[in-house]
């Protein structure tokens, strides 16, 4: 009988554009899926909708103008991104940075830090049906923004470091204002905790879905709070101090679980060590000069350099060849998002449709900076 | 005192007089002609004002939650917003997609609005005030509810959009699950009145309503039938047909202008139909609240007129599906399912056998 059944009752697999316009691809990511009833069975991304062609604009401008190029990148770590372009011009040079810029710097990254997490934390309730906690994430986040508004002009696409040292120095009330942040996100980190994290219908929503193990974190490159959360020890403030990490005491957050909710997880507790970071900073900015003086036309010597920084989303490489010309020959971005996003066919095959919007959501793409 | 109060907030000795006054003038086919007019045009309003009504609220409500206003600048305290978007909706061309099964495609949204208003005629507002009480009301209206779920499967299927297909699929499985759920909570409480009768319910409450005196059975009906109630008028942290993080809109993706409207205002008198039936059946509907022993409050008490109690009543539970709405995620499809046939109907099927045996033994008198 069952057999005359499957003869005639036949099933098949069909094909969905997830995007270019979706809401929870964030941005204008399209995901070729095929699926079986709601079962995902083969995720292709595609790209190619917001490129800019930003890696051969670097090649064009001058070392100066190529730091205010890569905010538009990943614009929520916009102060990580330019920081590493100045490092790299600044090791370049071997020009040595005053303490007083490494200790901001690394003020700033925390903070660029904490207002990322916050709006992915908003986001990633949103994706699963819960729309307050946008709301809540985005209140938090407003507060940041406001310091960051004070402190260089910009919402949004923030240009704070150059070459050298910063744009500006600090402005007077920068201290009060961080710390008053600070003593209001103590308080308001455990609500997110309380309208999310222990919700059960999140829990299982999250728990044991879109598993990475360590070795597919590793061979997918897969850094980040995504990538530690598969147990993959990928934090580049620990493993190569840049700025003032090398003097802070913090813990490199590290899950086993590799699943939603380890990801989850991770950013959660990375905010909680931002804030740590801060609060050893902010009292102990050096005295001096905020910016070296460099020549008005950058040359790098003839080479090959790297860098890399530990951005919000996971390891910002970036690989420049000079020919000793005022332009790069070659500049080239290792981005977070990208490797990051090569291993979601992996997690998600075998899931649901659901699942796949909450395993895109704790991956946390920003498309900008797949797509250059 | 007791008995004049009564008498003024009686609503049958008015209607009854509009009847035979109509009667005595007119032929008999001429007043029921006359009689359906006027429920129409009645009913008509009253959705109109629900509408409108439950969308500022659902707006406010959200926003509240969400630590802003929500909508501020039509009318004082945004109160003229909701009349300022349907005046957009009516005006807004509705687009078919281009290989969309026509009939069907505008099909769909009439199904989800005549199950509502069916429904909605049966509902007792106050005493008397009832467009028609039938011996079957309680049955009648969850037959008639789910009628909606048609609606929503024509939408998805006729959209020729596989978001809409999978939303569709979604909400057949979803509703017929919890259908199941409602029935068998509804009649939890039906074995307590005897009755299915809605009239006959409330007079059923007249020495206190079934959430106090029906021990915990009725306590567990009253969560059961409220989870279902929520799954059934497909809101979140249901809302699976719709999902628009996943589905983009689900169901009614390729809809808009008055056709999404027609969607948007079922999904609204929906609940409200499901929330007045909560209150009807737990709360006693237009009965007042009395405490045995208290003759002055209880004399208080019933100087609000009846509509007020069944108003407040039905709004108090359209307020706990809000507030669901803005605060949990949502669910998965099988978690879903999950919820239902593996806890939600065996908890059920005890708690109606629990439910006689208390009837047999006389315990809710």
């Amino acid at each position: 009988m069952n057999e005359v059944l499957d003869e005639k009752i036949t099933t098949q697999e069909y094909f969905i554009n997830m995007g270019p316009q979706h809401p929870s691809t964030h941005g204008v990511l399209r995901l070729m899926l095929t699926l079986d009833g709601e079962i995902v069975r083969k995720v292709e991304p595609h790209l190619g909708y917001i490129h800019r062609s930003i890696e051969k604009m670097c090649e064009k401008d001058s070392y100066q103008q190529i730091v205010h190029l890569t905010d538009r990148m990943d614009y929520l770590s916009c102060h990580i991104n330019n920081e590493a372009v100045c490092m790299l011009v600044e090791n370049a040079l071997e020009i040595e940075i005053p303490d007083r810029v490494k200790v901001i710097r690394t003020i700033i990254d925390e903070l660029t830090r904490i207002s990322s997490h916050q709006l992915w934390w908003g986001v990633m309730g949103m994706d699963l049906g819960a729309i307050t906690t946008f709301l809540y994430g985005f209140r938090d986040r407003e507060i940041i923004t406001d310091i960051f508004e004070k402190l260089c002009g910009a919402r949004l696409t923030m240009n704070y470091n150059i070459p050298g040292g910063l744009m500006f120095d600090l402005y007077p009330d920068f201290q009060k204002d961080v710390k008053d942040f600070i003593i209001h996100f103590r308080k308001k980190l455990p609500e997110y905790d309380r309208l999310l994290s222990d919700n059960v219908i999140f829990r299982s929503r999250t728990e044991g879905i879109g598993y990475l193990s360590k070795e597919d974190a590793i061979a997918f490159g897969v850094t980040g709070p995504a990538g530690r959360a598969s147990g993959f020890s990928c934090d580049v403030r620990k493993k190569n101090p840049y700025a003032a990490y090398g003097k802070v005491d913090f813990n490199e957050i590290v899950y086993s679980e590799g699943d939603c909710l380890a990801r989850y997880k991770a950013r959660i507790t990375e905010m909680w060590e931002s804030m740590k970071i801060i609060e050893q900073l902010i009292d102990n900015i050096p005295e001096g000069d905020f910016q070296i003086k460099t020549k008005a036309v950058i040359k790098l010597p003839i080479g090959e350099y790297y860098e890399r920084v530990e951005t919000a989303r996971g390891e910002l490489g970036i690989f420049c060849v000079s020919d000793g010309s005022k332009n790069a020959y070659r500049f080239k971005f290792r981005s977070p998002g990208f490797s990051n996003l090569s291993a979601l066919d992996k997690m998600a095959r075998g899931s649901k449709i659901a699942d796949l919007v909450a395993i895109m959501s704790t991956l946390d793409l920003v498309i900008p900076d797949i797509d250059r | 005192m007791m008995n004049y109060v009564n008498v003024i907030y009686d609503f049958t000795g008015l209607t009854g007089s509009i009847h035979t006054t109509l009667n005595e003038n007119f032929s008999p086919i001429t007043t029921m002609l006359l009689e359906m007019t006027i429920v129409g045009v009645v009913f008509l309003l009253v959705i109109a004002l629900l509408g409108l009504f439950l969308v500022y609220m659902e707006r406010k409500v959200a926003a509240f939650f969400q630590q802003r206003l929500g909508p501020m600048r039509v009318g004082p305290w945004g109160t003229a917003q909701t009349t300022a978007d349907i005046v957009k909706l009516v005006f807004k061309e509705p687009l078919r997609t281009s290989n969309a099964d026509k009939f069907l495609f505008e099909l769909a949204p009439y199904f989800m609005m005549i199950s509502a208003v069916l429904a909605l005629g049966l509902l007792p507002f106050a005493k008397g005030l009832q467009a028609f009480d039938i011996d079957i009301g309680v049955f009648f209206i969850t037959a008639v509810s789910s009628i909606g779920v048609i609606g929503i499967l024509l939408a998805g299927w006729s959209s020729n959009n596989k978001y809409s297909l999978i939303a569709a699929l979604r909400s057949g499985a979803q509703v017929i699950s919890y259908e199941l759920s409602v029935g068998l909570s509804v009649l939890t409480v039906v074995i307590l009145c005897e009755s299915l009768q809605l009239s006959e319910i409330i007079a059923g409450q007249q020495a206190g309503w079934w959430i106090f005196r029906g021990h915990l059975p009725v306590w567990i009906a009253f969560v059961i039938f409220l989870i279902a109630a929520t799954a059934e008028t497909n809101r979140g942290p249901f809302d699976l047909a719709e999902a628009e993080s996943e589905l983009t809109a689900g169901f009614h993706t390729e809809y808009s202008g008055i056709r999404f409207a027609f969607f948007f205002l079922a999904e609204f008198l929906n609940m409200f139909i499901l929330s007045a039936l909560g209150a009807i059946l737990f709360f006693g509907g237009w009965m007042p609240l009395h405490i045995g022993g208290f003759e002055s409050f209880n004399h208080i008490m019933d100087f609000i007129p009846p509509i007020f109690w069944f108003m407040g009543k039905v709004f108090f539970i359209i307020f706990l599906m809000m507030w669901f709405r803005w605060t949990f995620p949502r669910l998965r499809i099988d978690q879903l399912l999950t919820l239902e046939w593996k806890y939600l109907l065996p908890i059920n099927l005890v708690n109606i056998v629990f439910m006689a045996f208390i009837v047999l033994m006389g315990w809710h008198l």
